[in-house]
């Protein structure tokens, strides 16, 4: 097509100005040479013919420049033109206008919402927060890959030795109990280097940040930041706040600012109510003071890199670094690592499990968007039959094709931009939709994940829309482009079953929209198929069982009180109506809790250089395994009586005792974990301890009575429901103490539930993406059949004038149409078998060509063509042969 | 001598230099040449607005522009008419004989 590529390279002269105008001198000087020469031949002297040569000619740079601004102005001139007469053109034509504005700000709309949602929530997800493309998540690994957090000690030691870094900070969520009136409301908030305010550049609204010296001295500063929010909601937006103070778990602390409105902290999935220094380490952890000790690796946070060095050369310092200390101290840091994560992989808070989800979403929405173009080219190829008059007659007047070309481009720029801006608004209607799939179960928690239109998101938005523009609007202009002048002359009689290149050319893009929608199908049925198999898959441990937390800690409880209060509250929960068992333990399964680790020495078994036996375990009381309904395999369950004045005991898991007792009976052998040697006395069947997904792996008992700690949970085998539960719960812990209330009761299957909120929402996203996208195609199904219907009544009065019934036409529609969906079905099958092996970690125990999710999508494809062919095919079917021969 | 010579109608000189294109590809000045030599040395062309009005009609696609060798042996950039310049040539012709058709009706009235 020769005049598509003139048109380009005329465009592209504009752009090449210079060039352009060396060839114009040239061309100028050639000219000014010849008429010399000419006036040398009629007898001058050669400067006198130069002289009457340039006269001649007049000005050559004012040539040049008129040529020049010609150029310009023509542009413009043309481009103002043509958006004058799309704007017309689409206002002529309003039930056009509005549809395929309408698909394209889904299409538009829903791809700024995602990229909205991936910008604030994993590129740049902390708002007012300088230099995040320098920030990254700071982790410590064991060799052998596992991932937890850094001691305070080589934290120091890590800030101390590294030259490559502007600042390290410490940001590890606690939460505490606040009271609102005579309600119990929860708090998050973040542990925080002192450092912190600083490093991140944000300024308290009011007030200060910290001071270098409050981060250090066991409990000597109890001192905290809050959150805009807490300042807004519990204390009515007092201005004289700094210098009151607040009650956190036990300690009157001191409100020294407010964190300015924007600042969320820096944890993605919650927004912080509060923060205080790392000295206050021990008032918010209930597992005990930790400042001094190597061994016990709490410590999340970020490093900012200085400007212009690499990932690699910060983590080969840190290598060195990491190195120096195992050999200082072999005991701790025996393949102990430090590691930089990007921030949107960060595994200590929600990116790690929104990256993904958020990635599929992405996909899926192109998809949408590309068959939302396919059906504005569709609309835009029904219509330019329509328009062939005009076009003709255009191109009988003079047009270029290439002007008519870009006419149209201009027109369908003009839609989409009008869509961009609906889409963009739609934006920014969703982007927080997604805390809606976020219920918050937990009074006073703010779950936060917010999206963030900035420049970047519009101009990504402003490239889709050109994107989509090049898609939709070029097929079909090119496609004008070639109107034949004499052919289009004759009257175009398309055929219901052949068609000429327009209908093939509609018919392409109805293929494209019908497989692209089936890969679609298809991923949304493996994700719901995966989401009920995981509900459905069992954790090993009935999820029946009701958990009930009262947060003694916050209360200020010390271990000796928690001790007294908990014995006395299990005692009389076990004789409440309808309990049939009950038992402490300090992590319930699928908690956000995190469960004790230690190193292991094990009686009789010689690890080997490089490992370092580890394993997690969990505190509880006796009755645990009967009533959370975990079988012991062999020896005994814990008693009442083992407890401080008796023997340490311990019980391990199947996969623990195939691993360090091959073989051998472990029973009566030892384990040691922080210097005490322990007895097992039992072996437990595996379970699930956080989510389903996870791998099978050594765990751990040991009796709460023998390692007590101040914050536990209750275990409840009950009949009851769980509304008389909770009361009469409520009721025990009132009689304990009047000043305590325990939070409401929950069924450890919401917590399983919880746990998955990324399969289930991707889940959502994916269904509600999908439904769209569905939806479009089946428009576009429908608009090409009645289309053809309409374009070939002629061809169908005919057929009905020699016989053929009613049914015999609807089915001719109707198989046509099947026969285009299946087509595309077939085309789509073979790209979601490529497609959906992206999903994996997404899926479980499903695998990615898994015949019902396929077999599900075709039915749904082909009862959505049937619908969609219906109603043109009833519409073939009762075309009234005689009018239809005489028109 | 350039006091006998008369200016251009405004607005004509693409329609001459479409009419002088029409059987042979000329360089810039072949086509003012053409011009006069077609009008008996009666109209002559403004050597400064021929090649805007050249670069406009090449912009609108009714020339193309080629460089070749001119009969003297110089590098020159020779225009050719296409085929929609040769549709615009005929539209013009059929309007300005429409205008003059007019003008002198108006002008031999009595």
């Amino acid at each position: 097509m020769p005049r598509p590529c003139a048109w380009f390279s005329r465009l592209l002269g504009f752009f090449r100005k210079r060039s352009r105008d060396a060839e114009m001198a040239e061309e100028m000087q050639q000219h000014l040479d010849l008429l010399t020469e000419r006036n040398i031949a009629a007898g001058m002297l050669p400067h006198e013919a130069r002289n009457a040569a340039l006269r001649q000619f007049g000005g050559v740079e004012q040539t040049k420049e008129i040529a020049r601004e010609q150029r310009l102005l023509r542009w413009a001139d043309e481009f103002v033109q043509d958006l004058r007469f799309g704007a017309r053109m689409l206002l002529r034509s309003p039930g056009f206008s509005i549809l395929a504005i309408l698909c394209l700000t889904l299409g538009i709309g829903t791809n700024a919402a995602v990229f909205s949602w991936i910008e604030g929530i994993l590129i740049r997800p902390y708002p007012l927060v300088a230099h995040q493309d320098r920030m990254f998540a700071l982790i410590g690994t064991t060799r052998g890959a596992e991932r937890g957090g850094l001691s305070y000690p080589d934290f120091v030691d890590l800030e101390k030795n590294s030259t490559l870094f502007e600042s390290f900070i410490i940001d590890r969520i606690v939460g505490t109990t606040l009271s609102v009136g005579d309600r119990a409301e929860r708090a998050s908030g973040g542990l925080v280097s002192a450092n912190y305010f600083n490093a991140l550049g944000v300024q308290p609204m009011l007030g200060r940040g910290f001071r270098p010296e409050e981060g250090t001295g066991r409990n000597a500063h109890p001192v905290t930041v809050i959150s805009y929010l807490t300042w807004k909601d519990r204390y009515k937006n007092d201005p004289e706040i700094v210098g009151k103070t607040q009650y956190m778990n036990g300690v009157q602390h001191t409100i020294i600012g407010v964190a300015p409105e924007k600042f969320h902290g820096t944890f993605i999935g919650y927004s912080f109510n509060f923060w205080v220094p790392t000295s206050m380490q021990e008032a918010f952890d209930s597992t005990g003071y930790k400042m001094e000790d190597r061994g016990a690796r709490w410590i999340e946070g970020y490093a900012f890199l200085k400007p212009g060095v690499t990932r690699q050369q910060v983590q080969a310092e840190l290598n060195s670094i990491a190195q120096r200390l195992e050999n200082d101290f072999p005991e701790t840091n025996r393949g102990h690592e430090v590691e930089l994560i990007p921030l949107w992989k960060t595994p200590f808070n929600g990116a790690g499990n929104m990256s993904p989800t958020l990635g599929i979403t992405m996909a899926v929405v192109f998809f949408v968007l590309l068959i939302a173009c396919a059906n504005v080219s569709n609309l835009l190829l029904a219509r330019s039959l329509l328009r062939r008059h005009e076009m003709t007659m255009r191109l009988a007047l003079g047009a270029g094709r290439g002007r008519l070309l870009k006419q149209l481009v201009t027109e369908g720029l003009l839609l989409s931009l009008i869509a961009a801006v609906g889409g963009i608004v739609v934006a920014y209607w969703c982007r927080n939709a997604l805390v809606l799939a976020f219920p918050s179960t937990v009074p006073g928690l703010v779950v936060d994940y917010p999206g963030q239109i900035d420049w970047r998101v519009l101009v990504v938005s402003a490239a889709i829309c050109i994107l989509a523009t090049l898609v939709f609007a070029l097929v079909p202009a090119i496609h004008a482009s070639h109107v034949d002048l004499s052919g289009a002359l004759k009257t175009e009689g398309n055929g219901v079953l052949g068609g000429t290149g327009r209908s093939r050319l509609r018919s392409a893009l109805v293929l494209v929209q019908v497989s692209l929608s089936f890969v679609l199908l298809a991923g949304t049925g493996l994700l719901l198929q995966s989401l009920a198999k995981m509900r459905n898959a069992n954790p090993g441990f009935s999820t029946d069982v009701i958990v009930s937390v009262t947060d003694l800690f916050s209360a200020g409880y010390n271990l000796e009180r928690a001790k007294i209060f908990h014995t006395q509250l299990l005692d009389r929960v076990r004789t409440l109506p309808g309990v049939e068992s009950a038992t402490l333990n300090r992590v319930p399964p699928f908690s956000y809790k995190v469960y004790s680790s230690a190193p292991l020495e094990i009686d009789g078994y010689q690890p080997a250089p490089n490992e370092q036996p580890t394993s997690e375990y969990n505190e509880i009381a006796e009755d645990y395994f009967a009533t959370i309904g975990i079988p012991i395999v062999s020896g005994r369950e814990f008693a009442r009586t083992d407890d401080e004045r008796s023997p340490p005991v311990a019980i391990i898991n199947e996969t623990m005792a195939a691993k360090y007792w091959p073989g051998k009976n472990p029973l009566g052998q030892r384990l040691k974990i922080k210097d005490r040697w322990m007895e097992i006395v039992g072996i437990a069947k595996n379970a699930n301890y956080r989510t389903k997904l996870e791998p099978p792996g050594p765990f751990f008992y040991v009796p709460l009575r023998q390692n007590f700690g101040v914050q536990n949970s209750l275990l409840i085998r009950t009949r009851e429901k769980r509304g008389a539960i909770t009361n009469a719960l409520a009721r025990e812990v009132h009689a304990l103490d009047p000043n305590l209330a325990p939070w409401p009761a929950s069924p450890l299957q919401e917590q399983i539930d919880e746990m998955s909120y990324s399969q289930r929402l991707a889940v959502t996203l994916v269904s509600i993406f999908g439904a769209m996208a569905l939806f479009l195609a089946a428009i576009g199904l429908y608009a090409v059949m009645s289309y053809s219907v309409s374009q070939g009544t002629r061809e169908l009065g005919l057929r009905m004038a020699l016989g053929a019934g009613a049914n015999d036409l609807m089915r001719l529609v109707m198989s046509r149409g099947l026969i285009l969906t299946t087509g595309g079905i077939m085309i789509g099958a073979v790209a979601a078998v490529m497609l959906t092996r992206l999903m994996g970690n997404l899926l479980y125990k499903v695998s990615p060509r898994d015949p019902l999710a396929f077999g599900l999508a075709f039915l749904v494809m082909i009862i959505v063509a049937l619908i969609a062919c219906f109603l043109p095919a009833w519409r073939a079917a009762r075309i009234d042969p005689v009018q239809a021969l005489r028109t | 001598m350039a006091k006998e010579k008369t200016d251009l109608v405004y607005g004509t000189l693409d329609m001459l230099i479409l009419k002088a294109l029409q059987h042979d590809p000329r360089h810039g000045l072949a086509i003012a040449d053409r011009i006069e030599q077609m009008s008996k040395d009666i109209l002559r062309v403004e050597q400064g607005s021929l090649y805007p009005a050249l670069y406009r009609l090449e912009a609108q696609g009714w020339i193309k522009a080629e460089w070749g060798v001119s009969d003297n042996n110089r590098k020159a950039r020779y225009y050719t008419l296409t085929t929609a310049g040769r549709k615009q040539l005929a539209a013009e012709k059929e309007h300005w004989s429409r205008i003059t058709k007019g003008i002198n009706l108006v002008l031999s009235g009595a």
